[in-house]
C-alpha cells in the first residue's frame, strides 16, 4: 500500500488549502485555541499558585497552629464561616490562654495574639498616611515573622500599661516623613472613626505584601499597611469584648505537630463541651496545606471541564468546516478520482487536512497559554513557563480531535461517486 | 491478471480484432429501481480497435458524456458487457477501476477541470502521485509533458493565471502523465475559439500518430469530427450511423 507515501504531498495540498483561506482556517481552529490555551494557562497560573500559597504558608511559618473558633459540627473551617451571635463568654480568654500556656510551655514558641482596631490615616498634623490599626501582643512578632527594621516591637509591658506606643512600617516612615526618616520617639495622630489618638513611635518594621496579591497593589502613596499598637490599649479604645475570635500559637520546631494540634485543640474544647453553638478547631500547615490541594483539585476538574467542552465544540467546529470543504471540492474530488486516486488517498487527504488544522489550533493555543500563563504567573509573582510535556500532550490531544471529527467528513468525501462528483456544479 | 469472463466465442472475435474497447448491450438507466426510471443509453455496441481515432457527435442530451464516463471507467453501466483491453470492467471494484483509470486512460474536459490551488506543474504530478511514482521522476515527467506543449514558461503558474488554450494544454499534458493507451476527451474545444481549438486538436493528431494513443473524442465540430477516422453519431442513446472517413487509407 502506498497510499502513505502521500503524506507529504497531502501536507502541502492541506496547506494550500489553509493558506486559501486563511480567515476561515482561524476561525476553524478557535475553539481548539481556546480550550488548549485555556487548559495551559489555568495549568501554569495554578502551579504558580501553589508555590505562592507554599512559599507564603512557610513565610507564616510551618510551625504555627491556628486556634480559632468554629460552630460546633460545621466542617467549614475558618473565622469567615462563623454564624450566630457571639457573647463575650464565647471567646477564647486570657485565662485560658494563660493555663494553656502555662501548661504547654515545653512546646510553645509564643503565642500571638491580634485584633483590628479599625482602618484610618495616622500622621503629623500635617501629612497622613493610610493604616489599619492592629492591636497585637508580644508574642505577634516571632509567630509572623515580623522583621524589625528600627526601635523594637510590642512588648509585655506596653500591654500591661496600655501604652500609646506604635510600631509603624518602613513604607509608612517614607510616605510621611520622606525627607527626615528618623521617626522614632515622635508622635502621630491616629483617626479612626471619629476619635483621635496620639502615639509615639517605638519601632519601624520591614513591609511585606501580602501573602497572594489579590488586587493590583495601590501606589506606595496610597499603600495601606499595619500599624501595630498594644492590643489591650486597642481594646480600651473600641471597648471590644475581653477575649479572642483566634489566637496563632508559635510552636517550638522539632515536634510533634499533628499531637500538638489535636492536644491544643483538646485542651479548649475541654472549655466548650457546654457550649450549644462554639467550639474551637486547631489547623496547623499540614491541615492547611491539604485544605489548599483540596481546592486546587476542585479548581483543576473545573477547568478541564471547561476545556474539555471547548475542546468538543471546537471539533464539532473542524467537523462543519470539512463537511463545507468537502461540497465545495466535490469537483475537485471527483477530477481526483478521474486521474486515479483510490478512495483511501481521498480520505487521507482529508484528514490530513483536518489535522493540520486542529495542530496549528493546538500549537497558537498552546503559545496563547504559554503567554498568557507566564502573565498570570508573573503577577502572582511566581513566574513560570509550562512544562514542555504539557504543550506536546495538547497538540498531540489537539490532533488526535482533528483525525476524530475529519473522519466522518472525509469518509464523506472519499466515497463520493466520480461521475456525481464531477457533475458536480 | 484480470478474468475476462467472455464467451469462447467472443474471446475469439476479440483476439481477431485486436479490440482496446469491447462493449456489447451496454444500458445506462437513470433513478433504476424507481417510477422515473429514464433509460439514457440503449444497448450500445461499440468496439474500437488499439490506436485508433474515433469521434462521438450528436445533439447536446443524446447520451455523449454518458457513454464517454462508460468507457473510462467513472460510470458503471446499468446492464451490458464492457471489457478494456481484455479486462471485464463489471467485475473490478472502485479501487480496481481507480487503478485502470490512472493508468490506462487520460481525460480531457471541456472545462478543464485542474485542480485550482495546485500549480500546473503540480496538476500534472497528480495522476503520477496516485500511481506511486517518486517525487524527483514525477517532477522530471511533469516539466517535460509541460515543455512539449509549449508550457515552459508557466509551469509554476496557477490555473487561475492561465488562459483557456494554457488550461486544456496543462490539461492534456495531466492526461499523458502516466503514458496511458487512451485518451478520452470529452469536447476539449468546446470552450476554446476557433484558433486554440485548432492547437488542441493538432496535439492529439500528434499523440495520435506518433504515440499511436487510441483516441476517442467528443465534438460538436463536424469539421474535427471529419479529422478523425471514424465517426460515431448517437441520437437519443443509440449510436445511428458510424461513418469512416477518408482519413482510413
Ligand atoms: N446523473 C444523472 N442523472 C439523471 N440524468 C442524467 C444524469 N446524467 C445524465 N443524465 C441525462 O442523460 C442525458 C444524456 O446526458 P449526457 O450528458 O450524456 O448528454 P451529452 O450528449 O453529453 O450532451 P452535451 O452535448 O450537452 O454534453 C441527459 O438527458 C441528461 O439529463
Ligand atoms: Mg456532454
Amino acid at each position: 500500500m502506498g497510499d502513505l507515501i502521500y503524506l507529504k504531498e497531502n501536507l502541502l495540498i492541506a496547506w494550500e488549502g489553509i493558506v486559501s483561506n486563511k480567515v476561515r482556517a482561524l476561525l476553524t481552529m478557535l475553539g481548539i485555541i481556546i480550550g488548549i490555551g485555556a487548559v495551559i494557562a489555568i495549568v501554569t497560573v495554578g502551579n504558580a499558585m501553589a508555590d505562592s500559597v507554599s512559599e507564603s504558608m512557610s513565610k507564616l511559618g510551618v510551625t504555627n497552629v491556628l486556634v480559632a473558633l468554629q460552630n460546633k459540627n460545621s466542617t467549614d473551617i475558618g473565622l469567615s464561616f462563623l454564624s450566630g451571635s457571639l457573647t463575650e463568654s464565647d471567646l477564647i480568654s486570657d485565662d485560658m490562654i494563660e493555663k494553656y500556656s502555662e501548661l504547654f510551655k515545653d512546646n510553645i514558641e509564643a503565642i500571638s495574639l491580634s485584633n483590628v482596631g479599625g482602618a484610618g490615616q495616622a500622621g503629623d498634623g500635617k501629612s497622613y498616611a493610610n493604616v489599619t490599626l492592629l492591636g497585637v501582643n508580644e508574642g505577634y512578632e516571632t509567630a509572623n515573622n515580623v522583621s524589625m527594621l528600627e526601635g523594637r516591637f510590642i512588648r509585655e509591658n506596653d500591654l500591661k500599661s496600655r501604652r500609646y506606643v506604635a510600631v509603624v512600617s518602613d513604607k509608612f516612615v517614607n510616605n510621611l516623613f520622606p525627607s527626615n526618616p528618623d521617626c522614632l520617639g515622635k508622635e502621630i495622630k491616629i483617626d479612626t472613626s471619629g476619635s483621635i489618638q496620639t502615639f509615639t513611635i517605638i519601632g519601624v518594621y520591614q513591609y511585606e505584601p501580602p501573602m497572594m496579591a489579590t488586587s493590583v497593589a495601590a501606589s506606595d502613596k496610597e499603600l495601606r499597611t499595619f500599624l501595630y499598637i498594644p492590643i489591650s490599649t486597642v481594646n480600651m479604645i473600641t471597648s471590644a469584648d475581653e477575649g479572642y475570635l483566634a489566637i496563632t500559637v508559635n510552636s517550638k520546631s522539632n515536634i510533634n505537630m499533628s499531637k500538638f494540634s489535636t492536644d491544643t485543640r483538646d485542651f479548649f474544647n475541654a472549655y466548650y463541651t457546654k457550649n450549644p453553638k462554639f467550639e474551637v478547631s486547631a489547623i496547623s500547615l499540614d491541615s492547611m496545606l491539604s485544605i489548599v490541594s483540596d481546592v486546587m483539585g476542585t479548581l483543576s476538574v473545573a477547568v478541564s471541564v471547561i476545556a474539555g467542552i471547548s475542546l468538543v465544540v471546537g471539533g464539532i467546529g473542524i467537523m462543519n468546516i470539512m463537511l463545507v470543504s468537502v461540497t465545495e471540492r466535490t469537483k475537485e474530488i471527483g477530477m481526483r478520482k478521474a486521474l486515479g486516486a483510490r478512495n483511501l488517498s481521498i480520505q487521507i487527504q482529508f484528514i490530513v487536512e483536518a489535522v493540520i488544522v486542529s495542530g496549528l489550533g493546538g500549537i497558537i493555543g498552546a503559545l496563547l497559554g504559554f503567554g498568557l500563563g507566564f502573565i498570570g504567573s508573573s503577577l502572582l509573582g511566581h513566574p513560570k513557563f509550562p512544562s514542555v510535556g504539557i504543550i506536546v500532550i495538547s497538540v498531540l490531544f489537539s490532533m488526535l480531535i482533528g483525525i476524530f471529527f475529519g473522519f466522518y467528513p472525509a469518509n464523506k468525501a472519499a466515497n463520493l461517486e466520480p461521475v456525481e462528483a464531477l457533475r458536480y456544479e | 491478471m484480470f478474468e475476462s469472463g467472455l464467451e469462447s466465442s467472443e474471446k475469439a472475435e476479440l483476439n481477431d480484432l485486436n479490440y482496446t474497447m469491447y462493449m456489447r448491450k451496454i444500458v445506462k438507466s437513470f433513478y433504476t429501481g424507481t417510477p422515473h426510471e429514464l433509460e439514457i443509453l440503449h444497448s450500445i455496441d461499440l468496439f474500437v480497435k488499439k490506436g485508433e481515432f474515433v469521434s462521438i457527435v450528436g445533439q447536446s442530451g443524446s447520451g455523449k458524456s454518458t457513454l464517454m464516463n462508460i468507457i473510462g471507467g467513472l460510470d458503471r453501466p446499468t446492464s451490458g458487457k464492457y471489457l478494456l483491453e481484455g479486462v471485464d470492467m463489471g467485475k473490478l471494484n472502485a479501487n480496481q477501476l481507480s487503478d485502470i483509470r490512472n493508468k490506462k486512460i487520460g481525460f480531457v474536459f471541456q472545462t478543464f477541470n485542474l485542480i485550482p490551488r495546485s500549480s500546473a506543474l503540480r496538476n500534472v504530478e497528480l495522476p503520477m502521485l496516485y500511481a506511486g511514482v517518486g517525487s524527483a521522476e514525477r517532477k522530471t515527467k511533469a516539466q517535460e509533458l509541460l515543455a512539449m506543449l509549449g508550457m515552459r514558461n508557466r509551469m509554476n503558474h496557477l490555473p487561475s493565471e492561465l488562459s483557456g488554450g494554457q488550461k486544456q494544454r496543462v490539461a492534456i499534458a495531466r492526461s499523458l502523465a502516466n503514458d496511458p493507451a487512451i485518451i478520452l476527451a470529452d469536447e476539449p474545444t468546446g470552450a476554446l475559439d476557433t484558433k486554440t481549438g485548432r492547437m488542441v486538436m493538432d496535439i492529439f493528431h500528434k499523440l495520435h500518430e506518433r504515440q499511436k494513443k487510441t483516441i476517442i473524442l467528443i465534438t460538436h465540430n463536424d469539421t474535427l469530427a471529419e479529422e478523425t477516422e471514424r465517426i460515431l453519431t448517437i441520437e437519443d442513446g443509440h449510436i445511428v450511423t458510424e461513418k469512416a472517413t477518408e482519413k482510413i487509407s
